[in-house]
């Protein structure tokens, strides 16, 4: 049975229940369609309005493919006819629209898009809501066309936003003048941007109207009218959001919401909290948004829903800067503890990302990721302490902190698998730090991590392995007991292919290998390139596009790596068991250091001028880098918003060679790109450079590297300079910094025992050849670290020469080309006074002063 | 608006409207779920949740769930304001609405919804001008029915 609307008698009822039929029941796909698209087109061409608008209802209704085909045409003509009756111009309007939503490309742009427009300035209301929604939807694909609807809209929601309650008799919906309406108009107005001053002036007026009005008693106590004034109110602050130009609307806007978020309305209280996110994010209003973050953190404690909660953790991200932090990162992490488990996954994703954005003191990031371990340590994704693990090794000043809290943590009786990894991963890296404390003697480390061998996953097994020979190397009393472990039979024969080769391997190489072997295949981890910080990018895609990122971030989008993967896997540590310093490899770019200060090489940039001659003086923050670079060959030297040059370099006697990393930053070319090296010239004849160019267009995100052959001379006090001139964007940018080339790196160290020093000390005795400065502790007396330094400036560590034990003692060559000099050096500290004393011997005065003046530096 | 579906405290579905096309087999595992999702919602809680990738809005009136679907960028609250607006055109033309007035006579409540919303935009605001046209179409109905009827039958 087929009730075809084009029957005989062709009545209202069965041409109704014919159409009724096809839009409940026929799919979109039905042939049928093509039979009743003639009874339709018929109904359209014939015209009786009532057979019209039941025709287009089933078009509407049904709104296939081939119904677009047949009726695309012809719809908009009878839109803008003027003999159209005003309900089947609305059913036209909404019927076309349908068919632009399931078929845009049949639906042609023409001469009705102008008339459509004027539509909005109709009398009849219906008409001008379904040619608002029209063109809302029609204007996001061509905003051209639809150019001229701006300031109709906004004339037409002024009239009915200031229009007494009368005016609009039936459309009037419980008090509220055409709610429908006037949110329709604030929608096609966020399709633009703010428009020219003259009606941004009236639109202005009228949304302060809308503002006022939500200030006045209700004029009734039923839901329906607070809804309707609210969600006229809630569009037209989307609106001003949108717009973000009007400081004053937003601030108020910000305060309606915070009225709101104490709403008896649950409903309410979510908009509310909703919609600040948004508000947050604009510059204007962040301010004012943080006032409120005692009204969102008990919102966070006392809701019942969790969809609220879950708005109010959302909100509490996007107003976090900063000054509130600390703050909001407790509150979250006391969140976790009770959070559903659905969202807990992407509040560790936030956390994390808090932690590290705003930590001023890293040890408090670290502190917070095992707090969130801890907490949560099932939905802590491995981005999250991959992130933690790169920072530690970044950065240095936090390594000793990492270690000790990871032990203590550790030795809880029950401690989450992640918290394992992290900790066997850092006290494999730097146990050394915390090992001269007897609570935390090597052998203890090791027994603490393997008491937990058993409960972990491969994995993690394979990491704990890597730790252990990394123990073999630091710790060499050790070694027997780690031997003894990797021997057992669960370890070398065991069914997981991985743990078996690694512990195999490793038991090899603890054996066979050299101390000196075996502490370069083990070096300490190299930092890491930075890049985009992976946990936001999972963020993001978890979120979907929706996702209300932070400001900051938004504005500053970081290219990713070149180099990719540089996941801490573990066994990327033994890759090649060469003795070659190269073991760095793969010319991974060094890592970015701690809280770069940023350049003013922009600012001190003539943009107007195109002469790349002059150099910028020096970048600030440069000396501080440069001192860094004393006593360590490979870091970040530098690094603003553009541009990031990290130095990787090895020296041999009086040979040197340098590769500087310049990492493009931003997604745009640097064009022109010209590093160049400046001598002085009293540095000139000492040192010699050599260089070869550089490709001169960068592109966005990548690196490029240049090689810098060095040569010592003769021994030199002043440091060469390098300039780097380049265009980004239409601005031209000019950069210089000291390049760490100091005589201490031609340093090679030399043992010897106590009587040799002591007479070559005596040999040195005369005033010239002795240099020595009492100075103040810069940095934390720390024993270790102190070796560590004389050791990176390339001295050797004297053990035993001194009578007192709590000196230091180094001896060691410096070479050049033309001479040798042998230098002797001493430093004494007072720990009580924090200061130190430092003795440099050198058969040649200009020599003693420069390393004197260097490694005072240092301490 | 994607789709609106009423059903009853206890899960039955009593109408349902599509301004998307989907297969039927997928319109019945949203429905399906959607219809559990709701029902395990308490009073207190909020009427909006996140579903997918859409926004429900949802209303209870005595025995039947009104539950519309919006895209992101829609507003909620102006959505409960249609839920609303339709139960009054309901009522208005029923007199005093209940879900059997539904049950039995779902075809004018279809009727009344698609003079409403049109491809899922409102078309219509005033309570009056739709209240008059689904008037009409009585109107016409009641004229026509008597005498098709009488005609068939064999008396004029």
């Amino acid at each position: 049975m087929v009730p075809v609307p084009g029957r005989l008698k062709r009545s209202q009822t069965s041409q109704l229940k014919g159409y009724l039929f096809i839009s409940v029941l026929v799919n979109s796909n039905s042939e049928l369609i093509r039979l009743i698209n003639n009874a339709i087109k018929n109904d359209l061409a014939s015209r009786n309005p009532t057979f019209m608008g039941l025709a287009l209802h089933c078009i509407a209704n049904v709104g296939s493919r081939e119904m677009a085909e047949a009726f695309a045409g012809e719809i908009p003509k009878i839109l803008v006819a003027g003999d159209t009756m005003d309900s089947v111009k609305q059913s036209a309007a909404l019927c076309l629209l349908r068919l632009y939503r399931t078929s845009p490309d049949l639906v042609p742009m023409g001469d009705w898009t102008s008339r459509v427009v004027h539509l909005l300035n109709d009398q009849h209301l219906g008409v001008v809501t379904a040619a608002t929604s029209l063109i809302s939807t029609l204007a996001q694909k061509n905003p051209e066309e639809f150019k001229t609807s701006v300031s109709l809209a906004a004339s037409r929601l002024s009239r009915i936003v200031t229009s007494a309650s009368t005016d609009l008799q039936d459309y009037t919906y419980y008090f509220v003048p055409a709610p429908w309406l006037s949110v329709k108009l604030l929608r096609l107005l966020q399709c633009y941007p703010p428009p020219d001053p003259a009606v941004r002036g009236r639109l202005t007026e009228c949304l302060e109207t809308v503002l006022n009005k939500a200030q006045e008693p209700p004029k009734s106590k039923k839901v329906q009218h607070s809804n309707a004034k609210n969600a006229v109110l809630f569009e037209a602050i989307s609106l001003i959001i949108h717009h973000d130009s009007e400081p004053n609307l937003l601030v108020r806007a910000c305060n309606q919401l915070g009225q709101f978020l104490q709403h008896r309305e649950t409903n309410l209280r979510y908009l509310a909290l909703e919609s600040m996110c948004t508000l947050a994010s604009s510059e204007f209003s962040h301010e004012a948004v943080k006032t409120h973050i005692e009204t969102v953190i008990n919102a966070l404690k006392t809701e019942r829903d969790v969809s609220v909660r879950q708005r109010a953790v959302d909100l509490l991200y996007a107003m976090c800067d900063r000054s509130n932090a600390q703050q909001i990162v407790a509150e979250m992490l006391s969140y976790l503890e009770t959070a559903d488990y659905s969202i807990r996954e992407e509040i560790v994703l936030k956390v994390a990302i808090l932690a590290e954005k705003y930590a001023v003191d890293y040890t408090w990031y670290v502190d917070t990721i095992l707090n969130l371990i801890r907490i949560a340590g099932d939905y802590v994704s491995e981005e999250v302490w991959y992130r933690v693990i790169q920072i530690v090794i970044n950065r240095d000043d936090v390594q000793g902190y990492a270690a000790k809290t990871v032990f203590e943590a550790l030795q809880a009786p029950a401690c989450h698998e992640n918290l394992v990894k992290v900790g066997g991963y850092i006290l494999g890296e730097f146990g050394n730090l915390i090992a001269g404390d007897p609570r935390s003697s090597p052998l203890i480390q090791f027994n603490l991590l393997h008491s937990k061998f058993h409960l972990c996953s491969v994995a993690t097994r394979a990491l704990l392995l890597s730790t252990y020979i990394k123990f073999i190397n630091l710790f060499p009393e050790t070694k027997a007991t780690i031997q003894g472990v990797l021997r057992a039979g669960s370890q070398l024969r065991n069914a997981d292919v991985e743990l078996q080769q690694r512990a195999v391997e490793y038991l090899r190489l603890s054996t066979v290998a050299s101390t000196d072997i075996l502490a370069t295949v083990l070096e300490e981890m190299p930092p890491f390139p930075e890049r985009e910080s992976s946990i936001l990018a999972k963020l993001k895609k978890k979120k979907g596009p929706n996702t209300v990122t932070d400001l900051e971030e938004a504005k500053r989008e970081r290219s990713a790596d070149v180099n990719g993967g540089p996941e801490p896997a573990p066994a990327s540590a033994v890759s090649t068991p060469s003795p070659s310093a190269d073991l760095l490899g793969l010319g991974a770019a060094p890592p970015a250091p701690a809280g770069p200060p940023p350049s003013s090489g922009g600012l001190l940039v003539d943009v107007f001028s195109d002469s790349p001659s002059a150099v910028a003086p020096l970048a600030p923050g440069s000396e501080d880098n440069f001192a860094r670079f004393v006593c360590k060959n490979n870091g970040v030297l530098f690094e603003n918003q553009l541009l990031q040059i990290g130095l990787k370099s090895e020296f041999r006697q009086n040979l040197g060679r340098m590769f500087i990393f310049y990492g493009n930053k931003t997604s745009t070319q640097f064009l022109s790109f010209t590093p160049t090296l400046i001598c002085s010239d009293d540095l000139q004849p000492n040192l010699s450079l050599q260089t070869k160019p550089v490709d001169p267009t960068v592109d966005g995100g990548a690196q490029v590297q240049q090689v810098v052959n060095i040569e010592c001379v003769s021994d030199f006090t002043e440091a060469p300079v390098l300039n780097i001139q380049f265009r980004y964007g239409g601005t031209f940018q000019n950069v210089s910094v000291k390049l760490p080339i100091t005589l201490n790196k031609f340093f090679q160290p030399t043992e010897m025992a106590s009587q040799d020093f002591f007479q070559r000390w005596k040999q040195l005795s005369s005033p010239q050849q002795e240099v020595q400065n009492i100075f103040k502790a810069k940095h934390p007396m720390d024993t270790e670290i102190t070796k560590a330094k004389i050791i990176g400036f390339g001295s050797a560590l004297l053990e035993d020469v001194d009578p007192n034990p709590a000196n230091f003692v180094g001896a060691g060559i410096i070479h050049t080309r033309t001479t040798q000099i042998g230098c002797l050096l001493r430093l004494e500290p007072n720990l009580q006074a924090q200061m130190y004393r430092l003795t440099l011997r050198t058969s040649k005065e200009a020599v003693s002063r420069r390393l004197c003046a260097l490694l005072s530096e240092q301490f | 608006m994607q789709f609106m579906l009423l059903f009853s405290r206890q899960g039955k579905l009593r109408l349902q409207k599509w301004y998307v096309p989907l297969s039927d087999k997928e319109k019945k595992k949203i429905t399906r779920e959607l219809v559990q999702t709701v029902l395990a919602r308490k009073p207190k809680m909020c009427t909006f949740l996140e579903w997918r990738d859409l926004k429900i809005v949802y209303k209870r009136y005595a025995s039947l769930y009104f539950c519309c679907a919006i895209e992101g960028q829609d507003l909620e609250l102006i959505t409960l304001e249609i839920i609303h607006r339709y139960v009054e055109l309901l009522d208005k033309y029923f007199g005093s609405v209940c879900e059997l007035d539904i049950i039995f006579n779902f075809e004018k409540a279809y009727f009344i919804l698609d003079e409403f919303l049109l491809g899922g935009e409102v078309q219509e605001t005033s309570k009056k001008n739709v209240l008059k046209a689904i008037e009409q179409a009585d109107l016409q109905e009641e004229a026509e029915t008597p005498c098709s009827v009488l005609e068939e039958i064999g008396l004029t």
